[in-house]
């Protein structure tokens, strides 16, 4: 039985499943229903200082919906939490004495004054909780008072704050980094320099969910007006995952732990960012979507996915897919595959041609014999996978890989790897590049 | 026990008819002659129209008469803009909802849906329009606008599907219509035949109504080719000629018999139901033998079961495979109650005092292809014998013109364009050879025949 406990940090878990801080993690209510389903710990709806912010008393999510209503993806405006710090303190300890196994780490935001982070710090010592995070993340409301995105964005800030609060206090620092920046690896190495124990990534990501079009306002709206909001669930999980591996395989910060957020819905979602480096994950909008419960199936569905790899704990497959991130310009151009339609398994719908021959290149067939019938033609097709990702019928087309000869170039393949930096028509090309480069960090 | 062996036939208890009025509680027969299927609500509809793949040059448009362009039409449905949907459905069928309802669907669009071989389930494209065309009825909107006067003149013969749909495209690019019907209301088969519960609420006249909207229509009822008017006045008094008329004659079973009291033609009997107000008030029988196998005999059995009858047999003298009512109608009968007995011909219909007691059939078989009798017969107990043996067209409206009509096949011989072997006149439903007998096939005969008239009108 593959053994899913978790050591983030030293903070220890039965599971690498945590609530990320935000609604779901408000209250004492809350955090214990999660722990009852069997969450492997929480971290704390962001705290900030008395007096207490308010919320908007309008609607505070917007969303995306794909067939069926099914959540895609959800937008908010909710600001940090809007109870009393000391009714939070209270809870919090309360909690950690009540769950000794599970793992509870504090959000945190303050302004940005050293004063500030420490009295916060202080207090929070004293609810016994595992570790802190340092909310840098929240795009909306809070980063109009200077805080929240707004110190995520500026790398100095990251550092700055990072360091006050590594010297303040024995709890472990997660950084939690925002995404509405143009390149994830300056704030992610700030955070390093700053002390940061970790760093946790995405936040959401600033957003419209759409416009009410008779009253010409974003939602969601209030009163006529909207504000934008944090986008998360499904649909950023994209996102998430390259900034996650950014850091990953980033040599300045390859050996920073990351704690993986964004769209993790299902068991799988949550493997494949501890493939790519994320030492744990955090979840929300699956939870806000369906309730505590899916925690099982997230928990059954890894357990089970580890025995069949033969995985015995998670350090076995975390971080196992960095090494296969790479540069474009490392690819190797001597891959060549061809798109191949299973007969058997087409139903005929031509999307396939229509996509291949409206928008790519012309490489499959409608028509053979005056037969309605799809087909690849491999003097055309370069590969590119897209009458892959249209066809509804799952394995019905497949890319296979070539040798010796290309049908479409009319030139022979040659079997060894080679990569843009050796290729004649780059003209910085390094004829020495070659095969060593498949791995870019292997000499380091 | 209503079968009895051939020796036993004369056997059938006599007894006075059991036919009357009035079998069920009244609110049963509301419930009974209430839609067949509920409309799509819109989240079932979105839900369904999100299976739609888009094909390209997709199969279900080829296989629709009328050419809809499905994929689009889902395609609007699920981009929440279903008035946009019903008019890509209008612009190639503008009795689009009709169809939705009685189009045979299984052996036309659904049939061809690419779902079938994916997961055997296809898109539910008749419930999808239906959605779609019920949207822009309720508002009440007519999608298309007149083209400027022509100034030139068209009759249409015959207020059916054909018709209907030949007199709205005409009206479109820019001619006035002026449409003569023999019976007292427009609609043709869909407001005296088809079952009720798949039109009910007044649909057909609804959807007159609607059509009508596009203006330069003139309807005049009571009016029939060859008794109040001749081909010969229509083709000197207008710039074109359309015939749509329908099939008037009945096949007669040519069996002893035949003409007791309680053997009647189930077409007459349907519209006698479709013209009722009050079903209640229409009597049927408690045993009723439908002969047949098409749509018609469906909707007579399936009817007399839904107004009380407590024994209804539709006998058809072949396998299920050749009948012509879908598979989805054979299933719906037998859900209904209707008992389906294949493989026996009528022989005499039982008669007593002058009405029907019962029929006495004969089984019959396949030998190398063609059918026979195998000389074993059985009776079946009825107090209603209803005939569903096919409809034809009765030549005499347009007998007597200058010049005759060619015809073929006993029905209206015409050309790809719908032309009659005439100059200026046009024909298209069920009165020409080749017909399918399907509303969606003559309202694209309609279509096709007023853009032909159209350009020989511009040309």
């Amino acid at each position: 039985m593959p053994d899913l406990s978790s050591n983030f940090l030293g903070i220890k878990s039965p599971n690498p499943f945590w609530l990320a801080s935000a609604p779901p993690t408000d209250k004492e209510y809350n955090v214990v229903r999660a722990f009852r389903e069997g969450w492997g710990g929480v971290v704390w709806k962001t705290l900030g200082e008395d007096p207490h912010i308010v919320n908007v008393n309008g609607p505070r999510y917007g969303a995306i919906h794909g067939p069926d209503r099914r959540l895609l993806g959800l937008n908010n405006i909710e600001l940090i939490t809007d109870r009393p710090l000391e009714v939070n303190l209270r809870e919090i300890k309360q909690v950690k004495r009540d769950w000794p196994d599970r793992a509870v780490v504090v959000s945190l935001m303050v302004p940005c004054e050293e004063e500030n982070w420490v009295n916060i710090l202080r207090r929070v010592e004293e609810t016994e909780a595992d570790g802190i995070e340092l909310n840098f993340g929240c795009p909306h409301g809070m980063s109009e008072r200077g805080m929240g995105s707004a110190v995520g964005q500026v790398p100095e800030y990251i550092e700055m704050v990072a360091r006050w609060c590594k010297q303040h206090t024995r709890m472990p620092v997660i950084v939690k980094l925002t995404p509405n920046i143009t390149d994830i690896r300056y704030p992610a190495r700030a955070a390093q320099k700053g002390g940061a124990d970790a760093v946790s990534l995405i936040n959401t990501i600033s957003s419209i969910t759409g416009v009410d079009l008779d009253l010409f306002a974003p939602e969601p709206t209030i009163d006529g007006k909207g504000s934008h909001g944090g986008y998360c669930g499904p649909a950023v999980k994209p996102i998430a995952l390259n900034m996650v591996a950014e850091i990953a395989r980033d040599p300045e910060t390859r050996n920073l732990p990351i704690s993986g957020i964004g769209g993790i819905t299902t068991w799988k979602d949550a493997a494949e960012f501890m493939a790519l480096g994320a030492g744990n994950v955090q979840v929300c909008t699956a939870a806000m979507t369906y309730g505590f419960k899916i925690v099982r199936e997230m928990v059954e569905g890894l357990e089970r996915w580890m025995a069949e790899k033969g995985f015995e704990k998670l350090d076995d497959f975390v971080g196992r897919a960095v090494p296969n991130v790479t540069d474009w310009q490392y690819l190797n151009l001597n891959y060549v595959t061809k798109a191949r339609i299973d007969q058997e398994l087409c139903i005929k719908c031509g999307r396939c041609h229509i996509a291949c021959e409206d928008t790519s290149h012309q490489a499959i067939t409608h028509t053979v014999d005056g037969v309605r019938h799809f087909e690849v033609i491999d003097a055309e097709c370069v590969g590119c996978n897209l009458c892959v990702n249209v066809c509804p019928v799952e394995d019905c087309i497949t890319m296979e890989r070539i040798a010796e000869y290309d049908p479409r170039t009319k030139k022979p393949i040659p079997a060894e790897y080679g990569n843009w930096t050796s290729h004649p028509n780059n003209p910085m090309a390094r004829p020495d590049a070659g095969i060593e480069k498949i791995v870019p960090d292997a000499a380091e | 026990m209503n079968e009895h062996s051939s020796g036993l036939s004369g056997s059938i208890p006599v007894g006075q008819p059991d036919i009357r009025a009035g079998r069920l509680e009244a609110e049963a027969y509301a419930k009974n002659f209430s839609d067949l299927h509920p409309p799509l609500s819109p989240h079932e509809a979105l839900v369904e129209a999100d299976r739609c793949y888009f094909c390209y040059d997709a199969p279900c448009t080829q296989a629709c008469p009328t050419s809809i362009d499905i994929p689009l039409f889902i395609r609007q449905i699920q981009a929440h803009n279903p008035k946009g949907a019903a008019e890509t459905i209008f612009e190639q069928n503008i009795l689009g909802g009709m169809c939705a309802r009685v189009c045979p669907v299984e052996t036309l669009c659904e049939e061809a849906c690419v779902r079938n071989l994916a997961e055997d389930k296809p898109v539910k494209i008749g419930f999808l329009q239906r959605f779609a065309t019920d949207a822009m009825m309720a508002a009440g909107e007519q999608p298309f606008e007149r083209a400027a006067p022509s100034g030139r003149r068209v009759a249409v013969v015959g207020a059916g599907p054909a018709g209907l749909s030949c007199a709205h495209r005409l009206a479109m690019r820019g001619h006035d219509v002026t449409i003569l019907e023999a019976r007292e209301k427009p609609g043709g088969l869909n407001e005296y035949g088809i079952a009720a519960y798949k039109t009910p609420e007044g649909f057909a006249r609804k959807e007159v109504d609607f059509l009508l909207k596009i203006g330069g229509i003139a309807i005049e009822t009571g009016k029939a080719l060859g008794r109040d008017v001749t081909l010969d006045s229509l083709k000197a008094d207008y710039d074109a000629v359309f015939l749509g008329l329908g099939l008037a004659g009945v096949n007669a079973l040519g069996a002893e018999g035949e003409d007791a009291s309680g053997s009647a033609d189930a077409v007459g009997w349907i519209a006698e139901l479709r013209q009722t107000v009050d079903l209640s008030s229409l009597p049927v029988g408690r045993r009723v033998v439908v002969i047949g196998g098409g749509m018609t005999a469906v909707d007579a059995a399936v009817q007399s079961k839904l107004l009380g009858a407590e024994e209804v047999t539709i006998v058809y003298r072949r396998g299920p495979e050749a009948m012509k009512a879908s598979g989805f109608e054979q299933e719906l009968a037998q859900t209904k109650g209707v008992t389906i007995r294949h493989w026996a011909k009528p022989k005499r219909l039982i008669a007593e005092d002058g009405h029907v007691a019962g029929i006495e059939l004969e089984r019959t078989r396949e030998e190398a292809g063609r059918l026979v009798g195998t000389g074993e017969t059985f009776a079946l107990a009825a107090d209603m014998v209803f005939k569903a043996i096919g409809q034809t067209f009765v030549p005499a409206a347009i007998d007597g013109a200058a010049e005759a009509l060619a015809i073929e096949a006993g029905r209206i011989r015409v050309d790809e364009e719908r032309r009659t072997s005439l100059a200026g006149i046009w024909a298209g439903g069920d009165c020409i050879a080749g017909g399918e007998d399907l509303t969606v096939a003559a309202v694209e005969d309609g279509k096709v025949a007023a853009e032909s008239i159209h350009r020989a009108l511009m040309g």
